[in-house]
């Protein structure tokens, strides 16, 4: 793979390695927190609304470092738009949802339901779109 | 989404000061509370209490009545017994090993861990003794060690009954004595797995037969399992001779402390109600325990209000439950009871004391003060009134928490300071 780093317009790197870790290993967590509501909301069982809880915080974990490789990502782009700012723009949106779905998931017993497992899956559905613009390397700026 | 929370779960310096609106209303006391419409926002409403140290100063007590220490430096004083020769004896002690089981529980138990002592818990019962009856409790010595998280205590026909986390211990007791002369034998085992609410509260009935054992529930609104609610919130009567053992009443959530009413020989409780449903829900309360009643938790409080947080809902458990008798206000922690007698005084010889630990899940707190519920023909009669207060300071620092209050027969009031570490004494001035 090229590592030249010439400043061309348009120009940006594709995704790193620890980078992709992160953003692809977010999609899979927050999967798991979106099958785990689903299994609480059909059994009551309790224990699959605490292990949502903490797949959700991992993913916003692994989400939320990504951010930041984003976030530098976009600054070095020329121009600062196009697929770095949507990438960006995208997963910001995915963490501060997965955000509030945090605190609903704080909520007690039954209370996080159902908007717990409505914020999960839209959180999920937008992790994909994001890495998908995120980890396409011909979207993501090599060109 | 209330903003002066949001920052409290991230700041306890901000906590300490947000929310300083003081407008300090808690309708939900009386026989029959105002009950608002359940609200949650995104994050609890909450204020911690910030520890202060008395200094010079000391509860506020009635106006014929004044209060001094009788012991400090103690280790979580919880709640008191008054043996027949005028002898206090003090539980001391933290009990409680809930797992953390979600990312909030991680984060609330550090906030919460802010309002408390940072003193551990001295698993014993302490002995405090004024010889000469002038008021100065000269001997504090140990009674007991190595009990496990004592709360409950009782004494009859020579035995002294402790009501540690997990299980009920006798001890033979001499009048006089100052320390166990043995180990203490086991009695009955507690439910004590998880023991979110760890409290064993205890009294016992009149003829000495049976005791009375509060168990708190395992969470706050059946968050741990339904399979964690196996005899929990309910009071067990338990047979002092055999140790047998049954529910006697249930739905109590977390029935902190448990007495006899003298005038009447009816067992009486307050017990804390469940968070989370806003700063007006639900009123924590005083009720007499009926036998083989239930009182609604989880499935519903005050009478048939549904808790919809608890799936699958029970609708012929709602329909049984009964309403308790007389409210205390939402989150004000009533941790202590205690019927008075007519030693107190005119105004305080028909009726009932409690302690209250103060909120945490309200950006007004209340509590945090000792109140006196009238009563006539053996059931409450008109509106509280403040018995001790000014335990959060001005500058709205706590500098203390009452826990367990016991009359003294002799005419006084003795009230646990879990905060401080101290035992209160009010008395009337003679």
């Amino acid at each position: 793979m090229s590592t030249v780093t010439t400043a061309s317009a348009g120009y940006v790197r594709a995704p790193g390695v620890l980078h992709t870790i992160l953003l692809a290993g977010s999609v899979s967590l927050f999967l798991g927190a979106l099958l785990s509501d689903y299994t609480y909301y059909n059994t009551y069982q309790i224990q699959w609304s605490n292990f949502a809880s903490w797949l959700n915080a991992g993913a916003l974990l692994f989400a939320g470092l990504a951010l930041v490789f984003a976030l530098v990502n976009l600054l070095r782009a020329r121009p600062m738009a196009g697929r770095p700012l949507n990438y960006f723009v995208l997963l910001l949106l995915t963490f501060v949802i997965g955000l509030v779905n945090a605190f609903q998931h704080a909520k007690d017993a039954w209370a996080l339901m159902p908007t717990g497992l409505l914020l999960s899956a839209i959180v999920f559905i937008l992790i994909c779109i994001t890495a998908v613009v995120g980890l396409n390397p011909r979207s993501g700026g090599l060109k | 989404m209330n903003r002066s929370s949001a920052l409290a779960l991230f700041s306890m310096t901000l906590l300490a000061s947000a929310c300083s609106n003081e407008a300090n209303t808690n309708l939900a006391s009386g026989p029959d509370p105002k009950l608002p419409a359940p609200e949650r926002g995104l994050f609890p409403s909450m204020k911690i209490a910030e520890p202060t140290a008395w200094g010079d100063q000391k509860p506020t007590v009635p106006e014929g009545y004044s209060i001094s220490a009788i012991a400090t430096d103690l280790k979580i004083p919880r709640q008191m017994l008054v043996l027949p020769n005028g002898d206090i004896l003090v539980a001391e002690g933290r009990g409680g090993s809930a797992a953390k089981l979600k990312p909030k529980d991680v984060i609330a138990g550090y906030i919460k861990a802010q309002g408390n002592t940072k003193v551990k818990g001295g698993n014993r019962l302490t002995l405090l003794r004024d010889a000469d009856g002038d008021g100065q409790y000269e001997l504090k010595t140990v009674f007991a060690e190595n009990l496990n998280a004592p709360y409950g205590l009782a004494f009859a026909n020579n035995k002294l009954y402790v009501a540690n986390q997990d299980a009920v211990v006798t001890f033979d007791y001499q009048p006089g004595q100052t320390k166990a002369a043995a180990a203490p034998v086991t009695l009955t085992q507690l439910p004590a797995e998880i023991n979110h609410h760890w409290t064993k509260a205890m009294t016992i009935s009149p003829d000495g037969r049976y005791v009375y054992v509060g168990i708190g529930s395992n969470s706050n609104i059946t968050e741990r399992g339904m399979e964690a609610e196996v005899d929990r919130a309910m009071v067990w009567q338990i047979d002092v001779t055999t140790g047998a053992h049954k529910p006697y009443a249930t739905g109590l959530r977390n029935p902190t402390a448990l007495a006899m009413n003298p005038e009447t020989g009816q067992l009486w409780s307050v017990v804390n109600e469940r968070d989370e449903l806003g700063p007006d829900l639900v009123p924590d309360y005083l009720t007499s325990v009926k036998e083989g009643g239930f009182y609604g938790w989880p499935y519903s409080y005050w009478g048939q209000n549904v808790d919809p947080r608890v799936m699958p809902p029970n609708p012929k458990k709602v329909a049984a439950a009964i309403k308790p008798d007389y409210g205390l206000g939402s989150h004000v922690a009533a941790l202590g009871l205690h019927f008075s007698l007519p030693t107190m005084g005119a105004k305080f010889a028909n009726g009932a004391f409690v302690g209250e630990h103060g909120s945490w899940n309200r950006d007004n707190p209340v509590g945090y003060k000792v109140i006196f519920v009238p009563f006539a023909n053996g059931r409450p009669a008109g509106a509280a009134i403040d018995f001790a207060t000014g335990f959060r300071d001005a500058n709205g620092k706590t500098r203390g928490r009452p826990v367990g209050v016991t009359v003294d027969p002799r005419g006084a009031l003795i009230i646990a300071d879990d905060l401080a570490n101290t035992v209160w004494r009010v008395v009337p001035n003679r």
